[in-house]
C-alpha cells in the first residue's frame, strides 16, 4: 500500500516575512558586513617610493608616455605601481579552505539525496519504472 | 498575450494555494537567447576581466582568459544538453531540483541570485564611474555624483524588467549588438594588422611579475571574461522551441566571447602599462581615450555603458526568474512566486533585490562585488559538472530523448571539475577572506533549509519532468 502524500503545513504571512527577512540579514551579516568592516579583500603590499622617477618606478619610456597620457605622474602613478598582491600564504589555511568546501559539496549531495529519494518515492508513488506526466 | 494553462509551474498571483495557474509566455527565440547570454557577459569585456591583470600580470591574463574559455566551453557543452532536456524557469536551479534533490536546487538557486545580484551591482558601480569620468574627460563643469546612476541605473532596470520580458530582451539584443560594434571599431581602429603603430606589445609586456603562480591566481578573474553565459537557461520557460533554441544560442554565445575576449586583451595590454590596467574600472574606454580620438571615446563611452546596462538588466531577468522559481517551490515564501496579473512577470521577485542591490553599488568596492559574483558562479559550475554525471548515470541517453547531446561525457565534467578546483585556489590567493565568507553564507542558508524551510516544500510535486523513474531509485 501507498503511503499518503506528503502535506506541508501552510506558512502564515508573519512566517514568510520572517523568512525573508531572515535571508537579508544573513546576507547582510555575512557577506556585507565583512567588506564594510575591511575584513575581506584583496591581501596586498604596499611599496613606497621617495620622489618616484619613471625611471624608478620600472616603467620605459612607451609606458610612461601611456601614463601620462592617461593623467598620471610619477608621484600618482607611484600608488598603484607599488601595490602590489601578496601571495604568501598559510598551508594550513588552505587546507581548511579546502577542507570546507569540499565539506560543504559532500554534506550538501548527501542530505540532497535523502531528499530526493522521498520526493522520488512519492512521486512515483513506488511503482518500479513507473513515470506520471507532468509539464514543467 | 494571455496563456492560463494547467502547467505546474507559474503560481496565480491572487493565492499560492489557487487552482489557477499562470504561465509565463512562450515568445523568445534563439536571436534572444543569444541575446541574453551574450547581453549579460560582454561587460566582462568592458571592465572586470583586467583585474586578472592585477592578479598575474598581462600574459597571465591572457592564459586565464583562454583557460576560463576551456571551462565555460565545457560549462555551454553541458549546460546545452541538461537544458534541452529540463526547459524550466530557473534553469540550473530546475535541473539539479530533478537531477540531485532538494537542498542541492536550494543552493543552486541561491548561487544564481547571488552571481547574478552581485553582477548587476558590478554593473551599476561601472556605470556611475564610467559617467562620472566621461563627465570629467569631457571637461563638464560641476561635480557628477556617481552614487546617483548608480541607483537610477538599479531603479530604472528593475522598473522595465517588471514591465515585461519581451521588451526587455528585444532592448537587451539592439544594445548588446551596438557594445559589441565598438569592441570590433577599437579593434580597427588600433591597426592589429600593424603592430607597433598603435599598440605597443613589444614595449608594455613585461614578462610574468608574480611568476607562474600569477598565471594561478589570475584564474580567480579570468572567469569575468565569459560569467554569465549560462545566464541562458534562466528564460526556458520562455523560450519557444527549448530544445533548438537553448544550444543554439548558448553555444554561438560562447563562441562569440572567445572572440570577444582575445580582442580585449589584445587591445589592452598592446595600450596600458599593466599596473594600470590592472586596476582599471573602464579599462577598454580608457583604452579608446589613449588611441586620441574623441569619436571613438564617445563611442566606447557608449558602448561600456549600452554594456554594462545590457548586463544589468539581464542579470535582473536572471535573478528574479531563479528567486520566482524557488518561490513557486516553497523553498522561499511563496508570495515570491507570484506572476504579476497584467505584465506577466515574478514582479515580487525583481523588487525585493532592490534594496540590496542599491546598497552594495554605494558602499563596496568593485573587484569586491566581482568576487563575490565569481565565487556563486564557481560553486554553481561545481554542481553542474557533478550534475551531468548524475544526469546520465539516472537517465542514460537511450531512457529519455534529449534535445542535445554533448560529446565526450565524461571528459567536459571532468575537466570543468579541474578548473573549478584550481579557479578556488586562485580566488584564495589574494581573497581567502571572501572565499570562506561565501562559504560560510552557503553553509548557514543550507542548515537553515534543511532544518527549518524544506518542511513547507511538498514533496513529489517537486519532480515535474515527464521522465521514468531514475535509476538506482
Amino acid at each position: 500500500m501507498s503511503k499518503a502524500p506528503y502535506e506541508p503545513p501552510t506558512q502564515s504571512v508573519i512566517g514568510q516575512i520572517v523568512d525573508a527577512v531572515l535571508m537579508l540579514a544573513l546576507v547582510l551579516v555575512t557577506l556585507y558586513l565583512p567588506l564594510l568592516l575591511g575584513l575581506a579583500g584583496g591581501g596586498t603590499t604596499t611599496k613606497t617610493f621617495e620622489n618616484p622617477t619613471w625611471q624608478a618606478l620600472g616603467q620605459n619610456a612607451a609606458m610612461a608616455s601611456q601614463w601620462e597620457k592617461l593623467g598620471f605622474d610619477p608621484a600618482k602613478a607611484a600608488e598603484i605601481i607599488g601595490k602590489r598582491f601578496d601571495y604568501e600564504f598559510s598551508w594550513i589555511a588552505l587546507a581548511i579552505t579546502a577542507v570546507v568546501i569540499v565539506g560543504y559539496f559532500v554534506g550538501m549531495l548527501r542530505w540532497s539525496d535523502k531528499e530526493y529519494r522521498d520526493v522520488i518515492a512519492e512521486h512515483f508513488d513506488d511503482k518500479p519504472g513507473s513515470g506520471r506526466s507532468g509539464g514543467a | 498575450m494571455v496563456d492560463i494553462s494547467n502547467t505546474p509551474g507559474a503560481v496565480a498571483p491572487s493565492s499560492a494555494s489557487s487552482p489557477t495557474r499562470v504561465a509565463l509566455k512562450r515568445v523568445l527565440g534563439p536571436a534572444h537567447v543569444w541575446g541574453l547570454g551574450v547581453g549579460i557577459v560582454l561587460v566582462g569585456e568592458f571592465m572586470g576581466w583586467n583585474f586578472a591583470v592585477g592578479k598575474g600580470g598581462a600574459i597571465a591574463a591572457l592564459t586565464a582568459c583562454w583557460l576560463a574559455g576551456i571551462l565555460y566551453t565545457c560549462v555551454a557543452m553541458i549546460d546545452s544538453e541538461v537544458t534541452s532536456t529540463v526547459a524550466a524557469a530557473g534553469g540550473q536551479y530546475a535541473q539539479a531540483k530533478h537531477i540531485i534533490g532538494p537542498l542541492a536546487a536550494f543552493n543552486v538557486g541561491l548561487y544564481l541570485v547571488m552571481a547574478y545580484t552581485m553582477l548587476e551591482v558590478s554593473n551599476a558601480i561601472v556605470t556611475g564611474d564610467l559617467i562620472q569620468a566621461f563627465a570629467a574627460n569631457m571637461g563638464l563643469e560641476g561635480e557628477v555624483d556617481k552614487r546617483a546612476y548608480m541607483v537610477l541605473t538599479i531603479v530604472f532596470l528593475s522598473w522595465l524588467n517588471y514591465r515585461g520580458v519581451l521588451a526587455t530582451l528585444t532592448l537587451n539584443y539592439i544594445i548588446t549588438a551596438i557594445a559589441f560594434a565598438a569592441i570590433i571599431a577599437l579593434f580597427v581602429a588600433v591597426n592589429p594588422l600593424t603592430p607597433g603603430t598603435v599598440v605597443m606589445h613589444d614595449q608594455l609586456l613585461t614578462g610574468l611579475p608574480y611568476g607562474g603562480l600569477g598565471i594561478l591566481a589570475a584564474m580567480h578573474f579570468g572567469l569575468w571574461f565569459y560569467l554569465g553565459i549560462e545566464g541562458t537557461t534562466q528564460a526556458a520557460e520562455e523560450v519557444r522551441s527549448p530544445a533548438r533554441s537553448l544550444p543554439l544560442g548558448t553555444l554561438t554565445g560562447i563562441m562569440t566571447l572567445l572572440i570577444a575576449a582575445t580582442i580585449t586583451w589584445y587591445i589592452g595590454s598592446g595600450l596600458m602599462p599593466w599596473e594600470y590596467l590592472g586596476q582599471a574600472v573602464t579599462p577598454l574606454y580608457d583604452a579608446a581615450r589613449l588611441t586620441g580620438s574623441k569619436p571613438l571615446e564617445v563611442f566606447l563611452f557608449v558602448g561600456t555603458l549600452f554594456a554594462t546596462l545590457a548586463s544589468a538588466n539581464g542579470c535582473i531577468n536572471d535573478a528574479s526568474r531563479a528567486w520566482f522559481a524557488m518561490g513557486r517551490d516553497r523553498y522561499m515564501p511563496v508570495w515570491f512566486g507570484g506572476v504579476h496579473p497584467t505584465y506577466r512577470t515574478p514582479f515580487r521577485s525583481i523588487v525585493f533585490f532592490v534594496p540590496i542591490a542599491i546598497l552594495f553599488a554605494i558602499s563596496t568596492p568593485l573587484d569586491q562585488t566581482i568576487t563575490l559574483s565569481i565565487l556563486s558562479g564557481l560553486l554553481g559550475y561545481t554542481i553542474m559538472a557533478i550534475s551531468v554525471i548524475v544526469f546520465r548515470k539516472k537517465w542514460p541517453l537511450d531512457s529519455i530523448a534529449r534535445g542535445y547531446i554533448h560529446p565526450l561525457h565524461p571528459l567536459p565534467a571532468i575537466l570543468l571539475l579541474t578548473l573549478c578546483a584550481i579557479t578556488y585556489v586562485a580566488v584564495f590567493l589574494g581573497y581567502g577572506t571572501q572565499l570562506l565568507a561565501m562559504m560560510v553564507f552557503y553553509i548557514v542558508a543550507s542548515v537553515w533549509f534543511a532544518l527549518h524551510r524544506y518542511k513547507y516544500c511538498r514533496r513529489g510535486e517537486q519532480f515535474t519532468m515527464p521522465w521514468p523513474k531514475p535509476r538506482g531509485y
